[in-house]
């Protein structure tokens, strides 16, 4: 039950950037959650409401994401989805993959006034 | 209006992580993550580390629990210098809270500093803390279902020690299917097969590590 603190970083992520942009009022923010990260978007979801509420952000939307795993195969250097977190490529068996997408943490967009 | 940002939400902390990192390279002082769920046999396995290793190699303990005391004393007993975090709550450490430790530390007479995590098989696989590599634990009793279940962690850690082989008669777990199990998730894995019990596997645990402090000092 980590998302309180990721819930925490996100704010403190948001907060600084409506300042770069002298905006005053958050509608929504959207969020990559990587298939691998250990996030649970409801429980998210839930923190955000929560340190939100009662503040100038109360009422602002989390959109979420979730970002498929997937990687490349050193060996064969063809691309698939990671499937069952098996970290084997489904052409040749290699299992020197390179994460390509999955591991994401990251918020993409904010939409502001 | 719409703003593109594109920004880690941990970048903070991953911040904080790297610089923790610069000071232990400048040291020469390797540090690993010590991670597994509750009772897997964390504070065990250093007890044992340290005291094998005690006419070698100078290890320092960060010990991170949501309340008590309890591991830091346990290592106290084996001499070597051990700190104590309380979370308070919280389900990880996180860079900040072992930065705020150094300065009990005395860097220059360590070769290792190891930060044994909270008990915890998610949370603490998602934040940096400025170490070289994490080190994880899935005793038998857990089950060779945790790879799967748990899939971060396993991909994340170095190392896999499998603990308490010496009650594989009475449960019914294999270690073949934990190894099979967990390298699906991370082909990379480095597996012991250890009792902090009985001592079976921990030489060839502890030589590895002599092997890796030795390749930072």
């Amino acid at each position: 039950m980590h998302e309180m603190s990721i819930a925490q970083s996100l704010l403190d992520v948001v907060k600084e950037e409506m300042r770069k942009n002298n905006a005053t009022v958050l509608k929504s923010v959207l969020i990559h959650i990587g298939q691998l990260s250990a996030i649970v978007p409801e429980s998210l979801s839930f923190c955000f409401e929560v340190m939100t509420s009662g503040t100038e952000l109360e009422g602002a939307k989390l959109n979420m994401e979730v970002i498929p795993l997937t990687g490349n195969c050193r060996k064969c250097d063809r691309s698939f989805e990671i499937k069952n977190y098996a970290f084997e490529c489904p052409f040749c068996d290699g299992t020197d993959i390179e994460t390509l997408s999955g591991q994401e943490l990251s918020i993409v967009e904010m939409e502001v006034d | 209006m719409k703003v593109s940002v594109v920004k880690n939400i941990l970048a903070a902390n991953d911040r904080i992580a790297q610089e923790n990192r610069a000071i232990f390279d400048e040291k020469n002082l390797l540090v690993f993550n010590l991670m597994s769920s509750p009772g897997a046999g964390k504070t065990s396995l250093l007890e044992k580390t340290i005291v094998a290793l005690k006419d070698h190699v100078n290890i320092g303990v960060i010990e991170g629990d949501i309340q008590s005391s309890k591991d830091a004393e346990r290592i106290a007993e084996t001499g070597a210098p051990a700190v104590q975090i309380n979370t308070g709550g919280a389900c990880h450490l996180d860079g900040n809270m072992i930065r705020d430790t150094f300065h009990e530390f005395d860097f220059d007479a360590l070769d290792l500093l190891v930060v044994e995590n909270v008990g915890n098989l998610v949370c603490p696989a998602e934040f940096k803390v400025g170490e070289d590599f994490k080190v994880m634990i899935l005793s038998v009793t857990e089950g060779e279902d945790k790879p799967a279940k748990y899939p971060l962690m396993f991909h994340e850690s170095r190392v896999l020690l499998i603990n308490k082989i010496d009650l594989l008669p009475y449960v019914d777990c294999s270690v073949e299917r934990i190894r099979e199990e967990s390298l699906k998730v991370n082909p990379d894995l480095t597996i012991f097969e250890i009792s902090c019990k009985t001592g079976e596997g921990l030489d060839a645990w502890c030589n590895w590590l002599k092997g890796e402090i030795k390749a930072k000092a």
